[in-house]
This record gives C-alpha cells, structure tokens and sequence, in this order.
C-alpha cells in the first residue's frame, strides 16, 4: 500500500498508508490528518485541500488540469509546487509521496 | 393589510397550479410567507432543470438538484457571470460592474487582491476585537423582555465587523447597514421610496469611500479592504472608474453584512425550532463548531445565484441556448435528499456540515467564508457563556426577496444562565 506523508505547517508529520485508487484528499480525511478541509468533497472547486508538493516528488504528480489551475490561481500565496490534494489520484507509483500543509490554509 | 393582501397575489401550494413554463419560483412573496419550500420539492422531484419564460425578470431556467447545481457553478466556461449574478437584471443606465459579477482573467485580478484579507491566517488577529465587542453588545441587553434580535445583535454585530474591515469611521457604522439594505432594495420593499433615491444615496457612498480611498493612498491603513484596493496592482486605478469602484464596495459590504446578519438570526431560530438540538447544545458547547455550518445550510442566506449560458449546452437532459439566464437555486440544492442526509431537520452534530451550497462552488465560492463561520462561532460562544434560553416569541418578519434570505424582525426574549 502506498504510504504519503502530511507534514503539518509546525512541522508535524503523519505518514498513512493509501489505497490506490483513492486521492491525497481522501487518504488525509480518512486517517484524520488535520489542516485538509476539504469543503466540497473533492470537486475541484473549494480549494481546502491545498498542498504543497515536496520537490522530489514533482515531476512523478505532474502539472494540474486548467480547472485545478483556475482554482489555486485564486489565491495570492500559491507557490509553484502547490497542487489540490482532492486531484492527486494515488498509485503504487507515489509510495512515499511527501507534501506541506501551507500556513493559510489554518 | 397589505400583508394581507400580498398573501392574496401568490399560490401558496404550488401542487394547485400546473407545472409549465408560467410555474415561477422568483418570487419576493413566496420567501416573504416562507412558502417557497414546497415549490423547490415540486421542480427538485418533477423537473429539475426547469424554464419560466416569464416573470418579472424575463425568462430563466431553475436548476434545483445538489448535483446539478455543482456543475454549473464549477463550469464558468460555459456558465458566465459576466453583467450579473441575480435573477434580476441590472438597469443598463445604472450598471454596477464588480468582480462577482465578471469572469477570468479581469476578476481572478480583482479577487486576488482582496482575498488576504479574509485568510484564516488574518482572521486570527481579527478574532480578539470580534469577541471583545460581541461581548460587550450581548452584556447589555434587556433579560426577560421583548426585543428585536436581528435589530440588537444581528445588524449591529455585523456592521461593527465590517467597520473593522473597511477601517470605516466606527460612529458611522450604520451607514454601512443602510448602504447595504438599499443596495439589494426591490422597489416594492419600502426601503427606498424611488429608483432616483436609491441611486443618490448609492452615490454617497462612492463619494464617502472616495474620500476614505484617497486618504488611504497616502497614508496607508492597517490591512483593511480600502488600502489594499488602493495599492493593488489590479484595483490602485479603480477610482477612475467610479461605477466599479461602486460595484466592488457594495460586493464587500452586502457580501459581509446580509449574509451573516441573517445566518446570527437564523441560527436563533433553527434553535428554537429544533428544542433537541438546542438541548444537545447546552449540554455540549463544543458542538458549536459543526454547528455553525449547519446554520449556514439551514439559512441559505442567498437563495440563488445566476449565471447565463455562453454556448448551447444540455444540462441533465434539458437543451440550454446560449444566451439564456440560469439560476443556481442553493436554497433548493440545500433541501437534496440526494445530496444531503435528513436535509429539512437541523442537526448540530452533522457529519461532513460543510458540504453545503451556501458558499457555492467554484472559482466564485464566497471569499468571506472562514470569517463568516469565525463571526457566527464567537457570537455562539458568547452567547452559552450568558444565557440559557434566547426564546422566540413571535413570528419573524421575513424579507420579501428571493435573493437575501432572511429577517427584518425576530421578537425574543432572554433567559440568563442559572
């Protein structure tokens, strides 16, 4: 099973183990890990699931559709790495995956 | 009287009409007698997407069902908000243009440099002076006799708020309340006596925050909306475009007052409606949290939002022409028994409470939306703290509109903690 890692804006980690098939969103809301609201329930269209991709792991998540990209363009502190969690399908292929909570979304 | 004969100008059962094209939801009356409920059952059950080709807003298709609603509100490609987000249209000699009401990129850049200040990470700083003044505000009020909640907590704790928010002259406040009343005023109302009325006293406003955002260019407030309008790169020109300077003030203040005005009185009166609940609230204050969203949904404190289909296009099964007005029913949507469990009872404790409609979706989802729950969860906390019992003791006057959603009067009566 694919483990991912949260880390918490205080530095706070949980790592879950993931069914493939299911998203970074749902991994998170399922194992309680805080700081993914996740308002619409995975619709691309709240923008409560924001995360920011570890570096390492980029290039393997890859780019947000252009819907996914006109929500986080929304907000004034998106970094490069930002993705919404509710659009990271998980595979075997992100066993390991890392991402950041960012601070605006407490 | 002329209640009376208002009641008389609408079909309160909407089973004793036929379910064409004359079946007309958008109407003031029905909110205004609280008997619009059935009317949503009929079209969510019969004909979820539904035309009227005629009301006093023209013709327009109602989209009733949760999931319908999330499509259109997630589809501004198709589904434009450009000229207006109301069932109503604007009157072409006095059009408003703001950023809710236009599509990307001119309102990403209008949005992106507000939105700051509404971030959770700025609420925290906001919270201490909310609590401070809801206390102050519910300690001096009258126990065990009648008094009108939406006028003493409701309108005044929400215009304290967005004073703080604009940095507005705090004694002026109410200026606020009036501007945001007469802004969303249908002429039948009896807020304003005539059109020419309403848009002078709309005028004052754009001559009192022209002065407030000239000032602001020079000597930049503390993070409040005006200073950043005045220095964001999208907005620092806006005062040479005075009609959208306009429109972005009264989007800020109706955005930050009627809604949350209205959720602080529904919340009053889904408690006394639901004795259960109220109950399980008293035994556990920390229910509060999930609670707040519950009265979001429950209130739906916008009834509707418009959109107006850019191309043809077909929406659960229903041909939509390019051109045609759609309205987002989120009251309706609210009420899905396919969306959301037991949707007319209000349960404190509901898994999953934010999955409502009231903010919708998308990328013109309400910007105010944490600090509308922050407001209405220190209010709630506050309120435990003191009393046992806010009891109403009399039918709420409702707002004859079937865009705001909500109370012009709430007689109740105090009882204090024992």
């Amino acid at each position: 099973m694919p483990k991912i890692t949260y880390i918490q804006f205080d530095g706070t980690e949980s790592s879950v183990d993931a069914n493939p098939g299911t998203t970074v969103m749902n991994a998170a809301l399922d194992n309680l890990v805080p700081g993914i609201d996740a308002d619409c329930g995975g619709e691309c269209s709240c923008a409560t699931c924001h995360v920011l991709v570890d570096e390492s792991w980029m290039a393997k998540v890859g780019q947000p559709s252009v819907a996914e990209e006109s929500m986080l363009d929304l907000n004034p502190d998106r970094q490069p790495n930002s993705r919404l969690s509710c659009q990271i399908p998980v595979t075997e292929d992100l066993d390991g995956l890392v991402v950041n909570l960012p601070e605006f979304q407490y | 009287m002329s209640e009376a004969l208002k009641t008389s100008d609408i079909v309160l059962d909407p089973y004793s009409i036929p379910l064409d094209s004359k079946f007309n939801v958008a109407q003031g009356p029905l909110f205004e007698h609280d008997a619009h409920w059935a009317y949503f059952d009929r079209l969510r059950a019969e004909a979820p997407v539904h035309y009227c080709d005629e009301s006093e807003f023209g013709a327009y298709w109602s989209v009733t069902r949760y999931k319908d609603i999330m499509e259109v509100d997630t589809n501004h490609e198709v589904f434009s908000s450009e000229g207006g987000i109301v069932v109503a249209d604007q009157d072409e000699d006095f059009e408003l243009p703001m950023f809710i009401a236009m599509d990307p990129p001119t309102h990403d850049d209008q949005r992106r440099v507000v939105s700051p200040v509404v971030q959770p990470i700025n609420l925290a700083k906001l919270e201490g002076t909310i609590r401070s003044r809801a206390a102050a505000l519910l300690d001096d009020l009258p126990l065990g006799e009648e008094i009108d909640w939406v006028d003493r907590i409701s309108i005044e704790l929400t215009t304290q708020m967005l004073a703080t928010l604009f940095d507005f002259p705090f004694e002026d406040r109410r200026k606020l309340t009036r501007w945001s009343d007469v802004a969303t005023a249908d002429e039948d109302m009896g807020i304003v006596e005539s059109e020419d009325q309403r848009r002078a006293e709309l005028f004052e406003c754009l001559t009192t925050f022209t002065e407030i955002f000239k000032e602001r260019q020079v000597k930049p407030g503390n993070n409040d909306l005006i200073t950043m309008l005045a220095h964001g790169e999208a907005t620092r020109d806006m005062l040479e475009r005075p009609m959208e300077f306009l429109g972005n003030l009264i989007l800020l203040i109706v955005g930050g007052n009627d809604t949350t005005r209205n959720s602080i009185s529904g919340g009053v009166l889904a408690l006394n409606q639901h004795p259960a609940e109220y109950e399980k609230l008293r035994k556990n204050p920390a229910l509060i949290t999930s609670m707040v969203p519950e009265i979001i949904r429950w209130q739906t404190p916008l009834a509707h939002m418009r959109r107006r289909a850019k191309v043809d296009t077909v929406l659960n099964g229903q041909s939509i022409k390019a051109g045609d007005k759609v309205v987002m029913w989120y009251v309706s949507g609210n009420r899905d028994a396919e969306a959301i469990e037991k949707p007319y009872e209000f349960i404190i404790d509901r898994a999953k409470p934010r999955q409502h409609l009231s903010f919708g979706f998308g990328i013109h989802r309400c910007m105010g939306n944490r600090l509308a729950e922050m407001q209405l969860r220190v209010v709630w906390e506050e309120i435990m703290k003191r009393f046992d019992f806010i009891e109403v003791v009399g039918e709420p006057v409702r707002i004859r509109s079937s865009f705001v959603k909500g109370y012009a009067t709430l007689p109740v009566v105090l009882h204090p903690k024992k």
